[in-house]
């Protein structure tokens, strides 16, 4: 790759710049650190595309009117950062009730409450359990570099519209602001496809009236309508997931972290390899559907698993889940703000007598 | 509601009978939920009219709210979508600003506009988002079970102001419409009632212009509908048609609030 294809930006940016190269037609979005890089870029782009941006009175507002965006066919994004997310989570259910595309991104900070503007990933069981209130699955992509917050929005608003479902894109504050040289277009691995959309509303001329509505007071309407929605999910759960892999084959004992955090996971492995130990790593890419299957096979043949994270431990339940109690699952955490170091790494793994 | 034919008798020369009265092309020919003596069903009926009279069935999109009308794309045919609760406008601007040629409006209550969805409506006002609103406001929950709404009238009884709305504890009743009106964005606001055939037609005539300034592109209309409920003001219909008069226009006056079209 020739340099000069490429250009330095945030996290932010790239998710914004992503958006706008997946065909982002509607976007809304309301100021909250460490997030409001991708509201101001998107202020800036889709004005330069002549599209759709609007700076909401709320959160609330701003998931609604791509509620509304996207019930007419559009590719709607919103963004905030955890507290604007929690008041998202109305407008989700109702997004997931309705079987409704959009791409909501997460750039995490501290919690709970106002908590801080600090990098976190403490919304981890919000993002993979659904987050408001109904039996619910949104896919859940996690980028850990600048890169793949490019990557991952443009297949994020792809997956949306292949199964008609919110996606959620989790980054964190670390990765919103760190900038890092990407390349637009070239490394894309997913194509803007035109979804042919039978389902949208635009006034009824020359067909029968459309309703989209996720209220259903039949006797019985509701149950068949969750069951249709959990097909959906388990169609997903069997497609979707996500993971890499680093230096797999041989490890006795390996990581399991994503975003941010898989990074420095990443630089400890290499060290402790240049020792002679042999640690692998597994990362997430795909959070909901959880890449069971990998891990779930990889800790037969284990001594053990390091699941580390910048929270009190989320994503180390469903590693414990898939492991079945075939090897021991230990943690490694960091809260409100606090991001692990190489050597707090390195000192766990040693400790465990890897 | 106009009857068209000029004779006296609806039969025809040849003796079958000629149609002079049916249901709006824009309305489905179901029976409707709401309780006897309910406003809703006329307000729904003369949106329906005004939509067939405009022409613009086949461009409209409604957004029906959380309430009793929850179920009112049920009763219309055209394209419809239902919002969380209060959400209705923040739904409508994102429809309105991906399809600036479709009529699209929001129908609400007072619960709805008034309480849980205050910030969408005085932001969307304040956009000068180019819809229709139709608030229908009757002063209770209805779907919940009649209780006190941000436009109950002080000293009303309701589920939860079992001895009359009181100040110090509830707050007066919300002018909202008169809160609207200062908002330089806003064009039209009317407000009407539907307790006798008179307030039905002025109704009609408001929720016509109020529809017809979206058409025009001149910006944001919402006409205030003082309605009949009957079953948690605990009278008759009858009674109900009276209050609204008696008590509810007193603090609610009828008529054009602002018109800057």
């Amino acid at each position: 790759m020739d340099n000069k294809d490429k250009i330095l930006m945030c996290g932010n940016e790239a998710i914004g710049e992503g958006a706008v190269q997946a065909g982002c037609q509607f976007y809304a979005g309301y100021p909250i650190t460490p997030q409001n890089e991708l509201t101001a870029y998107m202020a800036k782009r889709m004005y330069e595309e002549k599209r759709i941006f609007i700076q909401s009175e709320s959160e609330l507002s701003a998931i609604n009117m791509v509620f509304g965006a996207s019930l007419v066919g559009a590719r709607a994004m919103t963004t905030s950062s955890s507290p604007g997310i929690s008041l998202k989570q109305e407008g989700i259910s109702y997004l997931v009730g309705c079987e409704l595309p959009a791409v909501i991104v997460n750039i995490m900070r501290g919690g709970p409450g106002l908590g801080n503007i600090a990098p976190s990933q403490a919304d981890y069981f919000q993002a993979t359990r659904g987050g408001g209130h109904g039996d619910y699955k949104t896919i859940v992509l996690a980028p850990s570099s600048v890169q793949e917050a490019f990557d991952l929005t443009m297949l994020a608003f792809d997956l949306a519209d292949s199964y008609r479902n919110p996606v959620i894109v989790l980054g964190d504050g670390f990765l919103g602001q760190m900038m890092e040289p990407i390349t637009k277009v070239q490394s894309v691995k997913c194509k803007v496809r035109n979804y042919s959309k039978d389902w949208i509303l635009t006034g009824c001329k020359g067909r029968k009236p459309r309703m989209i509505r996720s209220l259903f007071l039949g006797e019985g309407e509701l149950e068949e309508h969750n069951l249709k929605l959990q097909e959906k999910f388990n169609r997903i759960k069997n497609r979707e997931g996500r993971f890499e892999t680093f230096y797999l084959e041989d490890a006795e004992f390996i990581l399991v972290a994503f975003g941010t955090v898989s990074r420095i996971c990443k630089a400890a492995v290499s060290k402790l390899r240049d020792s002679g130990k042999k640690v692998g790593l597994i990362r997430p890419i795909t959070l909901w559907p959880f890449p069971e299957e990998i891990i779930k096979e990889t800790a037969k043949r284990l001594k053990g698993i390091l699941v580390v994270e910048m929270n009190a431990g989320q994503m180390f339940e469903d590693v414990r889940l898939v492991v079945e109690g075939n090897c021991p699952v230990f943690f490694y955490g960091r809260m409100g703000g606090g991001v692990p170091t190489e050597e707090e790494i390195e000192h766990k793994l040693i400790s465990l007598a890897v | 509601m106009k009857i068209k034919s000029k004779t006296n008798s609806p039969a025809q020369t040849d003796g079958t009978l000629k149609k002079v009265f049916s249901r709006p092309e824009s309305m489905r020919d179901v029976a409707m939920h709401y309780c006897s003596g309910c406003g809703h069903g006329i307000v729904h009926r003369l949106i329906c009219e005004v939509i067939d009279e405009l022409g613009i069935r086949e461009r409209t999109i409604g957004v029906a709210p959380v309430g009793c009308a929850v179920l009112a794309y049920d009763y219309w045919d055209f394209d419809t979508t239902e919002a969380a609760h209060g959400r209705a406008p923040a739904v409508a601007t994102g429809i309105k600003r991906l399809l600036p040629d479709r009529i699209v409006f929001t129908y609400q209550g007072d619960g709805d506009l008034a309480a849980i969805g205050t910030a969408e409506i005085i932001h969307a006002a304040n956009r000068g988002e180019n819809i229709t609103v139709i608030f229908v406001n009757n002063g209770v929950y209805g779907m919940t079970g009649g209780q006190m709404a941000p436009t109950t009238l002080l000293g009303q009884k309701t589920a939860t102001t079992p001895w009359g709305r009181e100040v110090s504890r509830d707050g007066f009743p919300l002018k909202i419409s008169e809160l609207l009106s200062l908002l330089p964005a806003v064009v039209y606001i009317e407000r009407t009632t539907v307790n006798k055939a008179k307030n039905i037609l002025i109704t009609k005539g408001a929720i016509k212009r109020a529809f017809q300034n979206q058409i025009e592109n001149k910006g944001f209309s919402l006409i205030e509908i003082l309605s009949p409920c009957p079953t948690y003001w605990h009278m008759s219909p009858l009674e109900a048609g009276q209050w609204i008069d008696a008590e509810m226009v007193k603090h609610y006056p009828l008529g054009i609030i602002k018109s800057n079209c």
